[in-house]
């Protein structure tokens, strides 16, 4: 398998703090590939430098065998990448519908067609039946699947989850888990930031683990569990 | 872009509108001179209503300062008459793109650096106050002593030159208002229209649902600012005279936006609601008093201060969403 998305030596500092260290790694397509890590390990700032919200201070990012650092969002998810939001941000006044009937008008110029997507979308994600309500009364649950709905309408070969398991009950994560795993077997290449380790073990190929804004390990999640350096920073042994 | 015009439009919402434009229509027969003069006002800022909506209760970008755009228009329009005798109908292809041009500049200067919410606001504002200031001081539409087009009495309407009596201003706002509310309600079916509202709630999350958020938010601005540019034309051949100090300054400003934001902000009828009542209401009253023998300056002023305090405090949303509601057109909220 080849790399999807290359991440070479990037780093980023806010003004004392280095959120991330000379960080590389890639993500294999067709994979699904995690980044864990204790709260503050730079993940979320990592995710931000790969949808060019932020950009980064030394490094590049390639998607595709093409270099996207430097990009704005718009462009990156032109190219195709979608992203969710750490915390929610659905467009709270506008229908379930018409939320996600916006990322699927990105690549189509016909809005009859761009329902029919959206439709198809909201089957899968079990969000069909609630499509006429507006997307401020929908549950926390229902709040985060919306948004992954929106950024899959846009037609993503790579899905950039930040917590989307965060908050949700076991039985909403196993949900959640069995929808992203179907969507990876049609072809979708993930990447997430997850803190419920129940379902990055259900889930990932690959996991990352992040420190101080470095890679302490990666490999098999099975084997980074155990690694006594993971343990020591962010898992504690009692969790394993 | 038209085709799904009619598209979840109920059967009652139709009738009431056709009920409302038949109305329309045949109000001249019956309305006194007077009542004319009220509803083609009314009519005029539906209008203008609309198209400042695109801009704020579509796109969430707060323009402060469309008189701007209703001034070059007027100003426009009526200099290019007086000076070289061009009708209004082939001054409208100067008038728009200047006004056009005037939102472009605005809007490039703003979304290019980043300057929203408030400050996008006071920036237009600004630009405003610098036309009011500067037309003031130009010569050629004869500054602060104001422009005056030629005025006889008319037996009968000359469209093409706009010379003629109030009905005939009242048919040509009349259209015009239908023609916005049909195209607005086109705009927000359309691809646009979607990336428009996403801009609004939330602009971050649009960008990364691939919208250039830039490019949108100046053509809502453009288009804006075009339509207005229209009503301001018609403001000066209606009227037949401006004042720099009238026509740019900011309460016309505010007086534009008031209509929608009674009305509903962001709804295709508030716009007209919001003019009927507004409008409507405070000739009403300023004639009631008048008729009573009490003369109050400003009384028009408070109501409007009045009607706005009363809407913030019980329909924060305005009245449309309100109204439909309880006349079956929408539903309830769950």
């Amino acid at each position: 398998m080849s790399a999807l998305l290359k991440v070479e030596g990037i780093s980023k500092r806010f003004r004392g703090l280095l959120a991330v260290d000379r960080l590389s790694f890639d993500v294999p397509e067709g994979g699904i590939f995690a980044v864990i890590g204790p709260n503050g390990a730079g993940k979320t700032t990592l995710f931000n430098m790969i949808a060019g919200v932020y950009l980064p201070d030394n490094g590049t990012i390639s998607f595709a065998g093409e270099r996207i650092d430097g990009l704005s969002s718009d462009r990156i998810c032109q190219r195709g990448i979608g992203r969710t939001f750490q915390i929610v941000r659905p467009f709270p006044a506008l229908s379930v519908e018409d939320n996600v009937i916006v990322g699927a008008l990105m690549r189509r110029h016909d809005v009859l067609e761009a329902r029919a997507h959206a439709h198809e979308v909201l089957r899968r994600l079990d969000l069909y039946d609630k499509r006429a309500q507006r997307a401020s009364s929908l549950t926390l649950p229902d709040r985060k699947r919306l948004e992954v709905a929106r950024s899959l309408a846009t037609d993503p070969k790579l899905l950039l989850l930040d917590e989307v398991m965060a908050g949700l009950r076991p039985t909403e994560t196993d949900r959640i888990v069995s929808i992203l795993k179907e969507l990876n077997r049609d072809g979708l290449t993930i990447l997430l930031i997850e803190h419920v380790m129940r379902a990055v073990m259900a889930l990932a190929g690959r996991t990352l683990v992040l420190h101080h804004g470095a890679s302490i390990a990666e490999g098999a999640p099975a084997d980074v569990v155990r690694d006594p350096a993971v343990i020591d920073s962010y898992l504690g042994a009692e969790d394993i | 872009m038209f085709s799904r015009l009619f598209e979840n439009v109920s059967r009652r919402a139709l009738v009431l509108l056709g009920a409302l434009l038949i109305g329309l229509f045949g109000a001249p027969l019956v309305a006194s001179d007077y009542l004319l003069t009220v509803l083609i006002l009314i009519l005029y800022f539906a209008y203008i209503g609309q198209a400042w909506n695109i801009m704020m209760g579509f796109a969430g970008q707060l323009s402060l300062g469309h008189a701007l755009y209703v001034g070059l228009g007027a100003y426009t329009a009526a200099a290019l008459y007086v000076h070289f005798g061009i009708g209004p109908w082939i001054g409208l292809l100067v008038a728009v793109p200047v006004a056009g041009l005037a939102g472009a500049f605005i809007g490039y200067l703003a979304f290019r650096f980043k300057v929203g919410g408030v400050y996008f606001a006071i920036l237009t504002i600004a630009v405003a106050e610098f036309a009011r200031v500067g037309f003031d001081h130009l010569t050629w539409t004869k500054g602060s002593s104001g422009l005056f087009l030629p005025v006889a009495q008319y037996t009968r309407n000359d469209l093409w030159l706009l010379r003629g009596q109030p009905v005939m201003f009242y048919y040509i706002l009349l259209v015009a208002a239908a023609l916005a509310f049909v195209f607005c309600r086109a705009l927000l079916q359309s691809r646009i229209g979607y990336f428009w509202l996403a801009i609004r709630e939330d602009e971050e999350a649009a960008r990364s649902a691939g919208i250039d958020t830039f490019r949108y938010k100046m053509i809502a601005v453009v288009i804006s600012s075009a339509m207005t540019s229209f009503a301001g034309v018609i403001y000066a051949f209606y009227y037949n005279n401006l004042f720099p100090e009238q026509v740019f300054h900011i309460s016309r400003s505010i007086e534009i936006i008031l209509g929608p934001i009674v009305g509903g902000v962001g709804t295709l009828f508030g716009p007209i609601i919001g003019a009927f009542l507004l409008t409507g209401m405070s000739e009403t009253l300023i004639a009631a008093l008048h008729a009573l023998g009490i003369d109050i300056p400003g009384a028009k002023q408070v109501f409007y201060g009045f009607c706005l305090l009363l809407v913030i405090a019980a329909l924060p949303d305005g009245i449309w969403p309100w109204l439909s509601r309880r006349i079956g057109l929408s539903e309830r909220e769950k």
